[in-house]
């Protein structure tokens, strides 16, 4: 009597450990919109949920990617196409734009008053607060490329690597929580 | 705990986030909560509506024990007992 309640417990042991692997405390987001407000969202959201003691891994991908830009970094050995690129997208997290309402750059100007005088933390200080919380940024490799970035020219940030889609999918499937901004 | 038994608590640590907007108190809330011992009380002073919703939900998740909220005139305080 004693053995079966003994191989029941060991049966479900078992099982509890499959579970637990199979769906960490992990949030895992792919940040794809390259807009003022929707970055802003993505880190309230992974920044909130580090709080919660969760692990937090962000895919960025594709308009995104402009916001990880580092402005004081240049690269060389771009073709033609790229450096276009390069010039027509935003360059670092200051210069991205709203999604709504940017009225020639005047709304996006009112947003970060707001945003000031609300007492909302800045683009900045949220991706210092990220890496503080261990936060992982992955970038995109394809669309990197496909956009004529270069890793070099990405900012100093403590946990980001650069991968590809199977990183995510793997990242996803362990995850409790996903989202796509 | 009722409101006369809230302003009889002495806090081991009080963390203020007053000024500091969604995500900013519960972060704050996060960062001391490692510097006290389990059973130790902490204070956080917010002045953000949210944060009443927040940080009670978020002891639910994290299993230390919310005890209240004292309103003061232009913020809140409130406490928890770390798990």
């Amino acid at each position: 009597m004693n053995n079966e309640i003994e191989n029941q417990i060991l049966e479900l042991q078992k099982k509890l450990g499959k579970l637990e692997k199979g769906t960490k405390d992990q949030l895992s987001m792919v940040v794809f919109s390259g807009d003022l407000d929707k970055i802003l969202a993505a880190m309230i959201i992974a920044t909130g949920a580090a709080a919660y003691d969760m692990k937090v891994k962000l895919f960025f991908t594709f308009w995104a990617i402009s916001s990880l830009r580092d402005p004081r970094k240049s690269v060389s050995g771009k073709n033609f196409i790229s450096k276009m690129f390069g010039v027509m997208l935003p360059k670092g997290r200051n210069k991205i734009k709203l999604s709504k309402m940017n009225m020639a750059g005047m709304g996006t100007a009112m947003i970060k008053g707001l945003m000031r005088k609300h007492n909302v933390a800045s683009l900045d200080d949220m991706f210092k607060t990220a890496g503080e919380l261990g936060i992982e940024i992955n970038i995109c490799e394809m669309s990197m490329n496909l956009m004529g970035f270069k890793a070099e020219e990405m900012i100093d940030y403590p946990h980001m690597n650069i991968c590809g889609v199977a990183t995510f999918l793997a990242d996803a499937s362990e995850s409790k929580v996903q989202l796509f901004i | 705990m009722t409101t006369e038994e809230l302003k009889k608590i002495t806090a081991n640590q009080i963390v203020d986030a007053r000024g500091t907007a969604c995500p900013g108190p519960l972060l704050a809330a996060k960062k001391a909560i490692g510097d006290i011992e389990s059973g130790e009380i902490l204070e956080i002073l917010s002045s953000d509506e949210g944060t009443k919703h927040d940080i009670p939900r978020w002891c639910e998740k994290m299993e230390h024990d919310f005890l209240g909220i004292l309103e003061e005139d232009s913020y809140s305080r409130l406490f928890l007992k770390k798990a």
